[in-house]
């Protein structure tokens, strides 16, 4: 029998078995920590830095933290909520997001923050970098201006005998996200629907898929994102 | 196959954590790395082509397309702006007739902007095909350019050795040393290989022991303990342990190492000989910055020589059962690969992205085993510390800070170099102890750390109060405070790893507001978000790369807003950002009608 711990969050008390990711651990009590470089299953990064709370006073990644006995985690206050604003807004004027046009619109999370972040318009000017779209695969392609480097195709994405299909070219603002074709051709189709659905934004789409799901009728058209998650309002 | 590749993979075993010895073997050869190599690397270490490109492209110094057969890296510093860069950047445009960023038609010259190279001393210099240039004038310009253009290679346009071991034949470089000033620590007298022997009499408890009675702390800048370091490592259990030297020093206006690598080679590695002793280390690694490629022959002399007095490899200095040994790994221009957990990425192959912490390298480190990364000057430190013992260290600093510090001190000065200080002494002294000229602020650790003005001057260097890893930019009165944010600002932007969302672009959001308040386009509103906007990096990011990436413009809001202020334009409260003459400008012309206005 494993160890039960308590931790609290904005002052709710809640319990987790000992050396449970933050993110889970806060789940499981009904607790919602916005995350969107995070995915369960695949090692965290820590990237786009959404899901910072402050643990016993100082800024954490909750994706890349196991709760520990005692921890007094703040999730949500003006301070951590303005932060986390500052990065929607910054992840949309660092890309071209046209929304209204985009296949995944309804399924973005990036969309779906901004808009339980309520995001109006970014504060940031846009800067519409020139950013290139790589189709020149047989069952996806990659479109940059909707990349926030989360990097989870690159964590997750591997071959059968574990290459990486996804890999980081450059560095800093310059960094995209690069995809071997020669290794992503072998992928099968149901595969590459994964890797699409691994994709938190528009970026990574599957050929001849697009508008199946149509408009209205996809998962944050009905309900806001971490709704699913939280028993009481916030 | 390319038998040339072939041969660099199968040199370092086909292992994919020695990717970047594989690209530097590689490069060094023939200046690049194709996608052919990519795909042959790749193959053969158990990697995609875009895993191994991903490496490759992080640093600066890899190329996958030809730089040019001479390739000239001029640095772009803060200080060699202030030593007059641009004029000789122009020069290097015009005599090779082609611009920074590529290469020239005929294949012969590549320019390329490059960050710190650590010779702020003796500005503007440039790295030509592995061989430094320092205090390059126009005259010079024209003649290197000229010179290669008949065909002579970059080393026979050396004419003058720098001093010290410079002249050694082994270096034979024009730098200058610049060591202005010994103190009683790193540049005092020793004896080579005295502290080797007495450690054969001390159990490695004693060291750590008497390293943490002293109270060291990490000369990188932030000041970590280093006995309690090397405690928490030893308390990591695993059967293998690994002793990382920092030397990456990367903090654009340092440049110790440099010094301390060309003069004292062997103390260093004598520090570093104590400290795998100390913590039972397998290996010891000196990451050592590509810039200083130039050093190479000269220390790898020192490390065979140490191997031949049985001062490194098996039973090395005479302990039974301790085999340990030291190995160069060279980066490859980044800046961040100084911060610990991606220097231990960058050694593994991989790109120097910072590592989430915990766990801390002590615990998981390089090759997941638990590893120390120390600062040149401070495993220098240890050397002393081992000999002297740590009453004697503690008797020199301040109450808290013990021992000497070493400042690389540059700018608008009449004695840029090193100077070994004792912890305590004030700004102001140190601006009189190396001839400051009409100083208005000083860069206090380097663009990481703060701009202070006049009214700061009287503070101490020293943990208790103005901590730094001994980068000291001097600001004349004459220059712009405005051109040192930007500059600082812009190097955080080409040295970003990229992970952190806000690091990766906060940064070009800051810089673009405040080349609009130079361009004379900003209102008050811009400061005040320059700076709410700027307070998110400390919180926002991971690493100290990009916790301090806003700390030039928000040090130099906070002491010379006036010079702010002095640029925007009056009495507007707001700014639409649209300009309406520039956006009617096409219309109106096709018409033939302008307005009024």
């Amino acid at each position: 029998m494993s160890e039960q711990i308590k931790f609290t969050i904005d002052g709710k008390a809640c319990t987790t078995e000992k050396g449970t990711n933050l993110v889970k651990a806060a789940k499981e009590n009904g607790v919602y920590i916005p995350i969107l470089c995070h995915l369960e299953g695949i090692k965290p990064a820590g990237s786009c830095r959404i899901c910072n709370v402050k643990i016993n006073g100082r800024f954490m990644t909750a994706c890349t933290t196991d709760v520990a006995d005692g921890m007094v985690i703040e999730n949500i206050t003006p301070e951590i909520q303005e932060l986390r604003k500052i990065i929607v807004e910054t992840l949309f004027v660092s890309g071209n997001h046209f929304c209204p046009a985009c296949e995944k619109s309804g399924n973005c999370e990036l969309q779906a923050l901004g808009y339980r972040y309520q995001m109006m318009v970014p504060r940031f000017p846009y800067e519409f970098e020139e950013k290139e779209v790589d189709a020149n695969s047989n069952k996806f392609y990659i479109d940059r201006n909707r990349c926030v480097l989360c990097k989870r195709c690159v964590r997750s994405v591997k071959s059968k005998d574990g290459r990486s299909i996804f890999a980081v070219k450059g560095r800093g603002h310059k960094a995209i996200i690069n995809i071997d074709h020669e290794l992503a051709n072998q992928l099968s189709d149901e595969e590459a629907m994964e890797v699409m659905n691994t994709c938190p934004v528009g970026s990574i789409l599957k050929k001849e898929r697009g508008y199946v799901d149509p408009i209205g009728r996809r998962k944050y058209d009905t309900q806001p994102i971490g709704s699913e998650i939280e028993t009481i309002n916030v | 196959m390319n038998s040339q590749v072939q041969n660099a993979v199968e040199k370092f075993g086909k292992d994919a954590s020695r990717l970047m010895d594989i690209f530097h073997e590689i490069s060094h050869e023939k200046g690049f790395v194709n996608d052919d190599d990519l795909k042959q690397i790749a193959t053969e270490v158990g990697l995609s082509k875009v895993d191994a490109e991903q490496t490759l492209s992080f640093y600066h110094f890899y190329s996958k397309k030809p730089m040019g057969k001479y390739t000239i890296y001029l640095n772009d510093s803060l200080v060699a702006q202030m030593m007059g860069r641009a004029e000789i950047a122009d020069a290097f445009e015009k005599a090779t007739g082609t611009k920074f960023g590529s290469v020239s038609q005929d294949g012969l010259f590549g320019l390329y902007n490059t960050s710190c190279i650590g010779m702020n001393d003796q500005e503007p210099a440039a790295i030509i095909n592995g061989v430094i240039f320092p205090k390059i004038t126009t005259y010079r310009v024209r003649e290197l350019i000229r010179e290669f253009r008949t065909g002579k290679t970059a080393t026979e346009m050396i004419n003058s050795f720098g001093g010290g071991q410079n002249q050694s034949s082994r270096i034979q470089a024009m730098v200058t040393n610049n060591l202005n000033r010994r103190g009683a620590v790193i540049f005092a007298d020793y004896n080579s290989g005295e502290a080797l022997k007495k450690i054969k009499t001390m159990d490695p408890r004693e060291i750590i022991d008497e390293v943490k009675n002293s109270n060291l702390r990490g000369r990188g800048g932030a000041g970590f303990p280093t006995g309690l370091k090397w405690d928490f490592c030893t308390k990591s259990p695993s059967n293998e342990r690994y002793l990382l030297c920092n030397a990456d020093e990367g903090e654009p206006g340092t440049f110790k190492d440099r010094v301390i690598l060309t003069e004292i080679p062997d103390l260093l590695f004598e520090g570093m000989v104590i400290a795998g002793y100390a913590i039972n280390a397998k290996e010891g690694i000196l990451y050592l910055r590509l810039e200083y490629h130039y050093l190479k022959n000269h220390l790898e002399t020192v490390l065979t020589t140490m191997r031949k007095n049985g001062l490194l490899g098996e039973n090395a200095c005479g302990i039974d059962g301790f085999n340990y040994d030291i190995r160069i790994q060279f980066g490859a221009g980044a800046y961040i690969c100084g911060e610990e957990s991606a220097l231990i990425e960058s050694c593994e192959g991989k790109r120097g992205e910072p590592r989430n912490r915990p766990p801390f390298p002590v615990q998981v480190g390089y090759l997941n085993k638990p590893t120390v990364v120390n600062n040149v000057e401070t495993l220098c430190s240890v050397v002393k510390i081992v000999m002297n013992g740590a009453e004697w260290y503690k008797s020199m600093g301040t109450k808290e800070t013990s021992g000497t510090k070493l400042l690389s001190i540059s700018g608008d000065i009449r004695y840029p170099g090193i100077f070994e200080i004792e912890w305590g002494m004030t700004i102001k002294e140190m601006l009189e102890m190396a001839g400051a000229i009409n100083p208005k602020a000083v860069q206090v650790g380097g663009p990481s750390g703060r701009l202070i003005a006049e009214n700061e001057f009287t503070r101490t260097i020293c943990y208790e109060d103005l901590p730094t890893g001994g980068a000291m930019i001097v600001i004349g009165q004459q220059r712009n405070i405005l051109d040192v944010a930007k500059n600082f600002t812009e190097f955080f932007i080409e040295e970003s790893c990229g992970s952190c969302a806000p690091c990766r672009y906060l940064t070009v959001i800051l810089r673009n507001k405040l080349q609009k308040i130079m361009d004379g386009k900003g209102v008050l509103k811009d400061l005040d978000e320059l700076e709410t906007w700027g307070k998110q990096m400390k919180k926002a990011n991971r690493c100290g790369l990009g916790q301090t990436a806003a700390n030039p413009i928000l040090t130099s809001l906070e002491n010379f807003r006036h010079d702010y202020i002095s640029r925007i334009e009056k009495g507007k409260e707001f700014d639409t950002k649209f300009n309406l003459e520039a956006a009617i400008q096409e219309s109106s012309r096709v018409v033939g009608r302008f307005p009024q206005v």
